[in-house]
C-alpha cells in the first residue's frame, strides 16, 4: 500500500512539473531559445502572489488570474525589451543573455523579499484529503494541482491547433523566415509565446507557492527538473510533456520509496539519463522532416 | 507612375555586392520576368523587393511610397506577396492551414480558401494533409496559393519551375492569366527561360548582379538573349 501511495503522489506531483515544463517547451518550440531563466521566472509569480495577498488579505487561489496577467505582461515586455535582440543568433547567445537574467532575477528577489522561506496561506485546503483506507490519502491540493494542469494542457492544445495564433505559432516554428515573408511580425509572436509560457508559468509557480516554501534560489532546481519533463517528453507534444512530468515525479517518489527519502531527486535524474540515453528524442516525440 | 520602381539600388551580402545599380520598373498589370544565370542577382532582388535584404544605396518605390526600410510584414499589408524559392510551405501544418496563415494581414479582394481551391483542384482532396507529404508541385501550388490569400496586388515568384515535371509547369503557368485578371501584377524571377517568355509582357536578363538586357520578348531575338545570359 505504501508503494501505491507514493505512486500516486509522483503522478500528483507529475502534473506540477509538467506546468513548468509546457512553458518552457513553447518558448523553445517557437523562438529555439534556450531560456535558463525559465526556473526563476517560475519563482518571480509566487512571490508576485505574495504581494497580492499581503495587499488584500483574500486566498491565494484568488491571486492566480491577477499574476496570470502579471506574468503575460512581464514576458511580452521581457521578449520584446531583451529576447527578441538573440533570437536566431545562435544557441551561445541566448544562454548567456537567460543565465545573466536568471542571476538578476534571483538577485532581485534576494534584495525585495531576502533569503527567507516565504509560504502562501490557503487556509484548510492545504490539509484536507481524501482518504482511500488507512494507509492511501490523496491531498485535496495536490489533486487539484494535478487536473489544474490537465486543464491547462488540454487549452495550450486547442490554442494551438485551433486558434489564428496558435496557427501563427506553429508557421513561425516551422519555418521563421516564411512566416515573415507571409506577413506575421515575429517580434509581436514571439512576445505573446514568452507572455503565454509565463502565464502558464504563473499557475505553477503560486499553486506551488501554496503546497510547499519557496525562496528566491529555487529556480535552478525547477529549471532542471522543467529540463527532464521536456526531454523525457519528447518535443512539439502536449501530452509528452505531461507524460515526461509524471514520470518523473513518479521515479523521484518511488525512488524515496525505495531507498530512503534521500534518494529522491538522484533517482528522478538517473530516471532521466537512462531515458535520453536510450530515446534521445523523447518518448512521444513528434517530428515533422521536409 | 509605375507600381514598382527600383531606383539605383545597390544590395550586399556582407561584403559581397550582389547588385549594383539596379534599375527597373514594373507597369500594373503586367507580368515581368526576370532571368540569368545562377548567381546573376534575380533572387537578391526578390528578397530585397520583399524586405528581407535592405539596399545600401538607391530606393524601392511601391505605388509611389518609399519603402526601403520597411519590414517584410509592413509590406504584405501594402500588397507585396512572395512564392519563396524552394516553397518553404508550412511542413507541420495541413494544407489548409498553410493556406489561412497566408491570410495573416489579408488585405480586401477576391482570394479565399475557396477560390483557391478553384484555381488548383488538386489541392481541394489534400485540405486535411500535412503539407510534408505533398509532392513538390502540389507544394507549388500551395505555396502560390498561399500568397494569394494575402490578396496581393504584386507577386513575387522565385523560381517556381525548378525541380517540377513541365506538365506541372505547365499547370502553373496556365493559372497567370487568372492571377492577372484578380487584378495582380506577376514578378516572376526564372533560370527556365523557355516558358516564361511565352507569357511575360517584359524580360529583363541579368548578368552578375545587372541588368545586361531588357525589353518585350518579341523585341529581343534568341541571339541576344543568349548572348546576355551567359554574357558572352
Amino acid at each position: 500500500m505504501d508503494w501505491i501511495n507514493a505512486a500516486v503522489q509522483g503522478i500528483l506531483l507529475g502534473g506540477l512539473y509538467a506546468l513548468f515544463a509546457t512553458g518552457l517547451a513553447l518558448v523553445f518550440g517557437t523562438m529555439r531559445l534556450v531560456n535558463l531563466a525559465h526556473g526563476d521566472l517560475t519563482v518571480l509569480p509566487a512571490y508576485v502572489a505574495l504581494m497580492l495577498v499581503n495587499a488584500f488579505r483574500f486566498n491565494p487561489f484568488y491571486s492566480i488570474p491577477i499574476t496570470m496577467v502579471v506574468m503575460f505582461v512581464v514576458g511580452y515586455l521581457l521578449q520584446r525589451g531583451l529576447l527578441n535582440l538573440i533570437v536566431g543568433k545562435g544557441d551561445v547567445a541566448g544562454v548567456i543573455v537567460t543565465f545573466g537574467l536568471s542571476i538578476v532575477i534571483q538577485n532581485a528577489l534576494l534584495l525585495a523579499f531576502t533569503a527567507n522561506s516565504q509560504g502562501l496561506d490557503a487556509g484548510t485546503v492545504e490539509n484536507l484529503s481524501i482518504k482511500v483506507n488507512d494507509r492511501l490519502a490523496i491531498g485535496w491540493l495536490p489533486l487539484i494541482i494535478f487536473l489544474m494542469s490537465l486543464v491547462v494542457i488540454t487549452g495550450l492544445q486547442m490554442f494551438l491547433s485551433r486558434t489564428k495564433m496558435g496557427r501563427g505559432f506553429r508557421a513561425i516554428s516551422d519555418d521563421t523566415d516564411a512566416a515573415r515573408l507571409m506577413g506575421i511580425n515575429t517580434k509581436h509572436v514571439w512576445a505573446i509565446a514568452m507572455g503565454v509560457a509565463l502565464g502558464i508559468v504563473a499557475i505553477g509557480g503560486v499553486m506551488m507557492g501554496i503546497r510547499t516554501t519557496f525562496d528566491p534560489l529555487l529556480g535552478t532546481q525547477r529549471l532542471i527538473y522543467a529540463f527532464e519533463a521536456v526531454i523525457i517528453g519528447g518535443m512539439g507534444s502536449g501530452w509528452g510533456t505531461l507524460l515526461g512530468g509524471v514520470i518523473l515525479g513518479l521515479s523521484q517518489t518511488l525512488g524515496a520509496q525505495a531507498f530512503g527519502s534521500a534518494w529522491s531527486i538522484l533517482v528522478g535524474h538517473v530516471v532521466f539519463v537512462a531515458i535520453l540515453a536510450f530515446r534521445p528524442q523523447g518518448l512521444l516525440a513528434k517530428t515533422v522532416t521536409t | 507612375m509605375s507600381l514598382l520602381e527600383i531606383d539605383n539600388a545597390s544590395v550586399f551580402y556582407e561584403d559581397f555586392q550582389a547588385l549594383y545599380d539596379l534599375s527597373l520598373k514594373v507597369e500594373e498589370g503586367e507580368i515581368f520576368a526576370c532571368i540569368g544565370a545562377n548567381g546573376a542577382g534575380k533572387s537578391t532582388l526578390l528578397r530585397t523587393i520583399s524586405g528581407v535584404l535592405v539596399p545600401r544605396m538607391g530606393r524601392i518605390l511601391f505605388d509611389g511610397q518609399s519603402i526601403d526600410h520597411m519590414p517584410p510584414h509592413k509590406r504584405v499589408e501594402l500588397g507585396i506577396s512572395m512564392v519563396p524559392e524552394g516553397r518553404r510551405v508550412f511542413p507541420s501544418l495541413s494544407v489548409h492551414e498553410n493556406l489561412q496563415i497566408g491570410a495573416w494581414r489579408s488585405r480586401k479582394g477576391p482570394w479565399s480558401t475557396d477560390a483557391v481551391y478553384d484555381m488548383f483542384p488538386l489541392l481541394q482532396p489534400l485540405r486535411k494533409r500535412q503539407a510534408s507529404g505533398l509532392s513538390g508541385g502540389e507544394q507549388q501550388a500551395l505555396a502560390i496559393g498561399r500568397s494569394l490569400m494575402s490578396n496581393p496586388r504584386l507577386i513575387l515568384m522565385d523560381e517556381v519551375s525548378l525541380g517540377l515535371a513541365p506538365v506541372v509547369i505547365k499547370r502553373i503557368y496556365d493559372a497567370f492569366p487568372k492571377l492577372l485578371s484578380s487584378g495582380c501584377t506577376i514578378l516572376v524571377v526564372e533560370q527556365d527561360v523557355q516558358h516564361v517568355l511565352t507569357v511575360a509582357n517584359h524580360v529583363a536578363c541579368f548578368l552578375e548582379g545587372r541588368i545586361a538586357l531588357e525589353g518585350e520578348p518579341k523585341d529581343l531575338t534568341t541571339d541576344q538573349i543568349t548572348a546576355a545570359y551567359f554574357g558572352v
